[in-house]
């Protein structure tokens, strides 16, 4: 009934949409925070009337420009991939996945696409007031499309709010308030859309203190940094601070992602948090995988009990309590809910076949069974484990996970240092002199880079094999195409969008050496 | 328990929804047939500039329909965005990477260090202007020719053919509507240039244009109404969910939804008008027409392909596979919820008109492309 398919062409679905996630995502987040930005600016230029805002705004906006182009390039393949590479997943979520994509066009793409032609093209024709008002509205529609499509991602690492229809082989959304306050999804939207407000502040920092090295227009880059710097710091905080409620919601929701990327395999309690630490091969295994050891770490005690439960006696489950059960948990051996699984899925599969046959007292007993809340619960939430074969493989690459975590934190306190230290310096007026701080500045414009990519990754890579938590594997979403076509797009999408970035760079440096427009213009 | 609003309301308003989508797509798509004048219709340099920035200040509103179009079309009809999608692979692809090297195209052309050259960007903005319309026209076809699929029992998809779509490009009809559909978007952008730029040798090449594009989208669109007026449907009877196929099933579908031929007939005559008036009384204002008759014709094509128990989407290799709006939609739940979600779009269009309005103020003329704040 379900067909197997060819490993490679897994391999290669999952390579194109990562290739075309991690090129929309290098776009995505400055256009979110810079759009805020420059909103900011402008609203000083209104409120305090002075032109040199208004060029400021005007310098900033250009970049902005340059960048929004081609995060919309992306954006439209990954939107269309779902249906060309993933069809059978569009099927069988489309039911609750769609609503926010559809959501995402009607209520902010519009609202972002219609209001940045007034933003580059109002300036003479409009009111100061309605331009500014229009430069509010893109910054917001940026937001509001981050939104949506976090609320899509936060369902598919967390299924709440549907129900599954035997009749259509689908799961079926029954509450759309649950999908959208999905405890994921807050944080999830809330930590993403920070970072991006990081990543601009960055961004604006660094090129300003290039400005600064370069003795070129002082007054520019000085007001910047003090945007910039405020704005950081603020938003660096709160990702901190979402990226914590994030850690601990997997804890509770993924608890297979959470051991991975703290690499915790055997549980303990008064269990440490790893502040840094590297990751060598070991001769034990669970299953056929084998264990990661530390080579070395350095670790706060206690703190991962406390931060998870609470205490330092709070036990935290390790991958081997996940994989073999601890009954003292509750946590079900993985071999369990394979069994569960098969037998939801046998249970579909006799319902289909009475389907055929037309053999209605069968078909109504089983429809009922559908219905039945104890085999919803100890079964059919464990649907997708049919297709699992041993119980290790729901384990994820902890050395990914584990390495794209902790980098991204250790990167976030820097983060935090680094603004912190531009406000100081900028209240104490000496920020032009100290040349090394100018120098930091500029090369950490690629690090929130860095940090946001590695954050996707530790959410994608740490719940493999799942495409949806729990219910369906990867590959068992995707679409029957040949490989070799999967393949060619591949091809054709690598070399297209690095063509583009290597365009939008050089077009950026050197619109950035131009610089702002001079004052009589 | 059954609810207020049927099931089968629901359906039918979003597909509604779906055809108002599509049908302002057309129209907008003018930028598309603008963009694949760029070689033949400006004289010079200077009318070259002011043909781009004029279709520049609009390509994200076609584009950003067309990924709406999408979406709406996945939350609704998830089963139609699966099949197609997965199946007719490589038409969908070709039309996404045709609108990916649009989108970066009008930024970067003009600026210095662009790495391609703006001769690349102009030819993206052809590409797109010429394959865009045309593919689209042809993916459209397929809702009435059919395509080679069929769904097993947990509804995935199979692909007959090893093609994955481009076998519609070896079909007539398919090639027909593609052809029409491209012609018609030039036609429109001739119109929507004639409309917003200032500039008397311009207006004149455009209008000689007009009436050379004129020709070829009434060949091929007489010929594919006349070929699907003839041709059989796959029909659905919505008690049993069976689908059979009918004779002559659009032109019942047009005889017994009197209105929806109605607007069919205003639409094209209104298309035809706006030509005449620029042509024949050097009109400015053909674009209201033509456009307007773009949208009422469109949208009555959607409509008889969706409506009246016809299957929207027909299997050529198993009948039974035929997409329908009945088993392709989403729940209940979702269509409701989203039909409330679908509720602000009266706001949109009221908010797209008046930032149009404030910007098109002034008609784009030469001095504009020499000092303007942002121009491409
Ligand atoms: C947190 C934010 C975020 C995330 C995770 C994504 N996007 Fe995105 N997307 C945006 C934030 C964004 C944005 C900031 O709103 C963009 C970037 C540039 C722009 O114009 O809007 C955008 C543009 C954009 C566009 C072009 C829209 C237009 O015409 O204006 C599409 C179709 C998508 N995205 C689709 C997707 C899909 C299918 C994603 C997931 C697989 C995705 N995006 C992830
Ligand atoms: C927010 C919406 C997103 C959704 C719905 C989504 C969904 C998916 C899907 C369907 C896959 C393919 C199946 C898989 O291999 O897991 C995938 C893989 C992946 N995605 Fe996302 N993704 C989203 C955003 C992103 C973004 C913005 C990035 C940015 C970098 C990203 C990074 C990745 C990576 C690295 C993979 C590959 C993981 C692997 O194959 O091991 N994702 N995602
Ligand atoms: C300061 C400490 C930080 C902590 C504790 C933290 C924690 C986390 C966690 C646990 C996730 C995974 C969420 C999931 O799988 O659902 C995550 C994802 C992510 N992180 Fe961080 N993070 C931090 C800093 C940063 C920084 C500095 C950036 C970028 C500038 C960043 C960008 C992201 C992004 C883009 C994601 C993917 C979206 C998501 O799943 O929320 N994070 N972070």
């Amino acid at each position: 009934m379900i067909d197997n398919i060819d490993l490679s062409l897994v391999d290669w679905s999952r390579a194109q949409f990562a290739l075309t996630a991690i090129y929309h995502w290098l776009f995505v987040p400055l256009t979110l925070g810079l759009s805020m930005i420059v909103a900011i600016m402008e609203t000083i230029y209104v409120k305090t009337g002075k032109q040199e805002w208004k060029r400021i705004t005007l310098f900033w906006m250009k970049l902005f420009g340059i960048n929004f182009a081609i995060g919309i390039a992306t954006g439209i393949i990954l939107e269309f991939e779902f249906g060309t590479n993933w069809s059978n997943y569009s099927w069988f979520v489309g039911d609750i996945f769609g609503a926010p994509l559809a959501a995402e066009g009607i209520v902010a793409f519009f609202l972002e696409s219609t209001f940045i032609a007034v933003m580059f093209f109002g300036w003479d024709k409009v009111s100061k007031k309605f331009h500014l008002l229009s430069t509010w509205l893109v910054a917001i529609g940026a937001s509001l499309s981050a939104l949506w499509i976090l609320v899509a991602n936060a369902w598919m690492q967390h299924p709440v709010g549907m129900a599954f229809n035997p009749d259509t082989a689908r799961n079926e959304m029954v509450s759309f308030w649950a999908v959208l306050f999905n405890q994921i999804a807050v944080d999830k939207f809330l930590h993403t859309v920070s970072s991006g407000f990081l990543l601009a502040s960055m961004f604006v920092l660094g090129i300003s203190s290039w400005f600064l090295l370069r003795k070129r227009e002082e007054y520019l880059a000085k007001r910047s940094i003090l945007i910039a710097g405020i704005f950081g710091l603020l938003s660096s905080l709160m990702v901190a601070y979402t990226g914590d409620k994030s850690t601990r919601n997997l804890s509770k929701f993924q608890p297979v992602k959470f051991a991975s990327m703290e690499a915790l395999y055997q549980g303990k309690s008064n269990a440490g948090l790893i502040a840094f630490g590297i990751l060598k091969d070991s001769h034990t295994k669970i299953g056929d995988k084998e264990i990661k050891e530390f080579a070395v770490k350095i670790q706060i005690p206690g703190l991962l009990s406390i931060l998870t439960g609470g205490n330092n006696d709070t036990y935290v489950p390790g991958l081997v309590d996940q994989i073999s059960g601890n009954s003292k948990l509750n946590i079900i051996p993985t071999s369990e809910k394979i069994k569960n699984g098969i037998y939801a899925r046998d249970v579909l599969a006799a319902y289909k076949k009475a389907k055929l046959e037309k053999d209605t007292v069968q078909i109504s007993a089983l429809k009922g069974v559908f219905n039945d809340k104890t085999f919803l619960d100890k079964y059919f939430r464990y649907f997708g484990y049919a297709a699992i074969d041993k119980p290790e493989d729901v384990i994820p690459n902890v050395t990914i996970s584990f390495y794209s975590f902790h980098l991204m934190v250790i990167l976030g306190f820097l983060f935090i240092m680094i603004f912190s230290v531009a406000l100081y310096l900028t209240y104490k007026g000496s920020i032009s002199r100290n040349r090394w701080f100018l120098w930091v500045a500029l090369l950490s414009i690629p690090l929130p880079y860095v940090s946001g990519e590695l954050g996707w990754i530790l959410t994608e890579v740490g719940r493999q094999p799942w495409i949806i938590q729990d219910l369906m594997t990867v590959s068992k979403g995707v679409s029957h195409v040949m490989t070799g076509s999967v393949i060619t797009t591949f091809i054709l999408f690598a070399v297209m969008f690095t063509a583009l970035l290597i365009a939008e760079i050089s077009i950026m440096v050197k619109q950035i050496k131009i610089g702002p427009k001079n004052r009589e213009d | 328990m059954t609810p207020i609003i049927s099931q089968l309301f629901l359906q039918h308003y979003w597909w509604i929804i779906i055809s108002v989508l599509a049908s302002f797509l057309v129209f907008l798509m003018f930028v598309q047939g603008g963009q694949s004048l760029i070689y033949s219709l400006p004289q010079n340099d200077n009318q070259k500039t002011m043909i781009v920035n004029t279709l520049g200040r609009k390509w994200e509103t076609t584009f950003t329909t067309l990924v709406t179009f999408g979406g709406a079309f996945f939350a609704s009809f998830p089963l139609f965005y699966a099949t197609s999608f997965g199946g007719a692979y490589w038409v969908w692809i070709a039309i996404l990477l045709s609108f990916t090297i649009q989108a970066i195209a009008y930024e970067y052309r003009s600026k210095p260090n662009n790495v391609l050259g703006q001769k690349t960007y102009d030819l993206f903005l052809f590409l797109n202007g010429s394959l865009g319309p045309f593919l689209i026209g042809v993916a459209v076809a397929t809702f009435f020719t059919g395509a080679m699929f069929s769904l097993n029992q947990m509804n995935q998809v199979h692909w007959a053919t090893t093609w994955y779509g481009l076998e519609a490009l070896l079909n007539i009809r398919d090639l027909s509507l593609g052809f029409a559909v491209l012609f018609l978007c030039r036609i429109n952008g001739l119109l929507y240039i004639i409309f917003s730029i200032d500039d008397n040798a311009l207006f004149k090449r455009s209008v000689k244009a007009l009436v050379i594009n004129s020709v070829p989208f009434l060949i091929f669109f007489i010929f594919f109404t006349i070929s699907l007026l003839v041709s059989n449907g796959h029909a659905v009877d919505y008690v049993t969910g069976s689908i059979s196929i009918e004779k002559f099933k659009y032109f019942h579908n047009l005889l017994q939804m009197p209105v929806v031929l109605l607007l069919f007939l205003v639409g094209v005559v209104n298309v035809l008008l706006g030509i005449g008036i620029t042509v024949l009384r050097t009109s400015k204002h053909g674009i209201w027409f033509t456009g307007t008759g773009t949208v009422l014709t469109v949208f009555a094509l959607f409509i008889i392909a969706g409506f009246n128990g016809t299957s929207f989407y027909p299997s050529l290799h198993d009948v039974q596979s035929s997409l329908t709006i009945n088993n392709a939609s989403s729940s209940h739940f979702t269509l409701k919820t989203m039909m409330f979600v679908s509720f602000i779009i009266p706001l949109i269009l009221v908010y797209i008109w008046y930032a149009w309005k404030a910007i098109n103020k002034d008609k784009i003329t030469e001095e504009e492309m020499n000092t303007g704040e942002h121009n491409y």
